[in-house]
């Protein structure tokens, strides 16, 4: 059990949840103090000693059913008549609307067993000991292709109690939910055999979903930006905070002399009390100039958010969104209210943020300049968000000097690897020696790149 | 040191009896924090009982709960310990022939120190719970004097040496992740994340804290309160707010809950403006008799 042990942490690892030595051994003598045989109460136990932030209990959970679950996985069930497929959606109805999770997994495991197969499994052939080179497998997506489980909601709500307008919309919701896990069951049991056949150490590395901070922005679905919504505005509030506590910091100590040597003439010319200069109320202004092209789709609905959070947290924050050309966009932002779904595609319709449609930094950040110029101070910091790919077309790297040294800071996020910046169209490089440029794919890099904009 | 609980099972109903019913995670993470003798991180967002938690622990040990609320700008005077300063002088003046030495050595003793809530817990020979709430708000120093006190649970005081701890207290500790915590800290730790719980558990607490609820109220209230989490809100109801409702509608003598009963009293279940928009809007609970135009506001 130790080398089980000393194996599942290492994999961990691997999966960013670094676990030291002193953890480990926490963890050991909790199996010692649950014992192993109940499976849920060890899960619970080991999580404690192993985690040690919100986020990461999902790959844990994935990894804790492979490493720990596999000596009770079930064999997969003999290939009988497959039971027609709208029988089984019936039953599936009917435990969903009852809550009763136990069918449900159960069901899981068989519409795997009958639907999920591919590779001579699970077809009714009798499969002999499958190696990886005959790429037979369970197949979650299979099985949710043939079940189609999206077209049962409406008929998990009429199994359900209550007819009322609003028992049918709560319910609507709650069975979506309760399809959510049924999808999550089945994918669970299909890695659970895929580890039967492969190894569990094929899988575990493979077929893991990463935790939601190491999602990357590009390729982020639907479901993910949801949960990284959640991550950035405790990230926007740490900025401000931070911005905060630097001024406070910054208006101690400073001798006003005019205004001493004047008091100092009630006591015959002896300066007894020092005058401080006046806190200046000066607020840090916020310039955010955002590529909402269509290479970037899923980091620009992330930046609107980001965006969002940061309006929310400074008052003086001006937005400017580009895609060839470059247009305000301040006011699609209402304070408080996180931007509705469609911002960007209206943003794009209603402003003249695109003129063609492709992106063009160069002509953008004329734009801005032209236009927006005034929106610079000295005391304003310039945040750029975007892939810097401009499509072949001329950099302009001197309008984004410009914009620098009338700034008082710039920087600058590339939501891709810094190691394809400047493969292809990409100006990243140019652009990064005349502003500090931050590779930002992932929520943990995001965390990263405020910590360090902005030392405490 | 003595265990504070022996199993699992025990955590779980020891709390129960207490008015806390914790989820296997809580109950298994309390044990293990007890058996290990590490301290007890708990993350979460508002209101799903992370204080109470450790108020339970208190009462299902009967242990004394010392607390640490934290706050932006929390010092080591205010933590750990401070000297009384005008005990001392007093101390000084009442006493005018006296060597310089004794002085000093009088004036420096236990009389003379103003323990505060980590020095109180550690000193305590009693059987304690230290509760150290919000840690997230204090600035970063306060979690480095905190290393030495939950690592160890010692306080060093330099005049007096080190003070260590008699019995070793239960430790707590509350954060909203308003900020990342040190992982120094955190590796002292057992780590829980308390979420919101499943809905058979809130059932069964809203049945604990509000036994006059109308028996066939308890399940609609629950799953409303389900599915306003799942829509995307910005502050989604917690447990406190489920229980808050459920006393509301048992004090407004509601029988079933209709789209206009839910809509009145959104006020107790959410509490910003945009979020009372969609939750109306999604859940469909406009107001047929209204005039359009006033349609949407809460």
């Amino acid at each position: 059990m130790t080398d089980r042990l000393i194996e599942f942490v290492g994999l961990l690892r691997d999966h960013g949840i670094n676990a030291g030595p002193s953890e480990t051994i926490d963890a050991a003598e909790a199996m010692v103090a649950l014992g192993i045989s109940d499976r849920k109460r060890l899960r619970s136990g080991m999580a404690a000693c192993l985690l040690r932030r919100n986020g990461q209990r999902t790959v844990f959970d994935q990894l804790f059913d492979l490493y720990f679950l596999t000596a009770e996985a079930p064999q997969p069930a003999a290939p009988s008549t497959p039971e027609s497929i709208d029988a089984l959606r019936d039953r599936l109805v009917s435990a969903l609307a009852q809550d009763d999770s136990r069918t449900v997994t159960e069901l899981a495991r068989q519409a795997l067993t009958e639907l999920g197969g591919y590779g001579g499994l699970g077809t009714g052939q009798t499969s002999g000991p499958v190696t990886t080179a005959s790429g037979a497998g369970w197949s979650s997506y299979l099985t949710m292709k043939a079940l189609q489980p999206e077209d049962l909601v409406d008929r998990i709500v009429a199994g359900m109690s209550g007819t009322s307008q609003l028992d049918t919309t709560v319910h609507t919701i709650e069975a979506n939910r309760r399809l959510t896990e049924f999808r999550a069951a089945v994918q669970t049991e299909a890695r659970l055999r895929s580890a039967q056949l492969r190894g569990t150490e094929y899988i575990a590395r493979r077929g893991v979903e990463s935790s939601t901070d190491q999602i990357d922005f590009l390729g982020a679905r639907e479901q993910d930006l949801a949960e990284m919504r959640r991550l950035v505005h405790p990230l926007a509030r740490k900025l401000a905070t931070r911005l905060a506590v630097r001024r406070r910091k910054a208006v101690r100590g400073r001798i006003d002399l005019r205004r001493t040597l004047r008091r100092s003439m009630s006591t015959g010319g002896v300066p007894i009390a020092p005058v401080l200069r006046a806190r200046k109320h000066g607020r840090p202004d916020l310039v955010i100039l955002a590529d909402l092209s269509g290479s970037v789709t899923g980091f620009a609905e992330f930046t609107l958010h980001l965006i969002q959070a940061l309006q929310d947290q400074f008052s003086k924050v001006r937005s400017f969104g580009f895609i060839d050309t470059c247009d305000e966009i301040t006011n699609f932002f209402t304070p408080g209210e996180p931007p509705s779904l469609g911002t960007a595609a209206r943003i794009i319709r209603s402003t003249n943020v695109a003129r063609f449609g492709s992106s063009n930094y160069g002509e953008a950040f004329q734009g801005f300049l032209d236009n927006y110029v005034d929106a610079l101070g000295p005391r304003t910091s310039v945040l750029i968000l975007g892939d810097a790919r401009t499509n072949r077309t001329d950099p302009n790297l001197a309008a984004l000097q410009t914009i620098r040294d009338r700034a008082k800071h710039a920087y600058w996020l590339n939501p891709e690897p810094s190691r394809s910046w400047s493969t292809g169209d990409s100006a990243a490089h140019a652009y990064a020696e005349c502003v500090t440029m931050h590779e930002c794919r992932n929520v943990k890099q995001l965390t990263e790149v405020v910590a360090r904009l902005l030392p405490a | 040191m003595s265990k504070f609980f022996s199993s699992v099972d025990e955590v779980t109903g020891r709390l129960t009896e207490a008015g806390y019913l914790p989820s296997l995670d809580i109950a298994t993470a309390v044990f293990l924090a007890g058996h290990l003798g590490k301290p007890l991180l708990i993350e979460g967002p508002a209101g799903v009982g992370k204080t109470e938690l450790a108020k339970a622990v208190a009462t299902a040990t009967t242990s004394d709960l010392v607390r640490l609320q934290c706050y932006e700008g929390i010092d080591e005077a205010r933590a750990l310990y401070e000297w009384n300063h005008a005990k001392q002088l007093l101390r000084i003046t009442a006493t005018d022939n006296e060597s310089w030495d004794s002085t000093r050595d009088h004036v420096f003793t236990e009389e003379f120190l103003l323990a505060r809530p980590l020095l109180a817990a550690i000193r305590s020979p009693r059987s304690t719970v230290l509760l150290i709430d919000e840690l997230d708000k204090a600035d970063v120093e306060l979690e480095g004097l905190l290393l030495e006190v939950l690592g160890d649970y010692q306080v060093s005081i330099p005049e007096l040496g080190t003070v260590t701890a008699v019995r070793k207290p239960f430790v707590i500790v509350t954060s909203n992740a308003n900020r990342e915590l040190s992982e120094a800290l955190k590796r002292r730790c057992l780590y829980l994340h308390i979420d919101y719980p499943t809905a058979e558990l809130e059932r069964a607490i809203v049945r604990m804290r509000v036994p006059e609820l109308d028996e066939a109220l308890g399940e609609p209230v629950v799953r409303v309160v389900g599915a306003l989490r799942q829509l995307s809100l910005r502050k989604a109801p917690s447990i406190a707010e489920t229980v808050d409702w459920a006393k509301t509608l048992v004090a407004l003598g509601a029988r079933n809950l209709t789209g206009n009963v839910v809509r009145s009293t959104l006020g107790v279940l959410l509490k910003y403006q945009s979020d009372h928009r969609t939750a109306v809007e999604r859940l469909g609970l406009l107001d047929p008799d209204l005039p359009s135009t006033t349609r949407g506001k809460p």
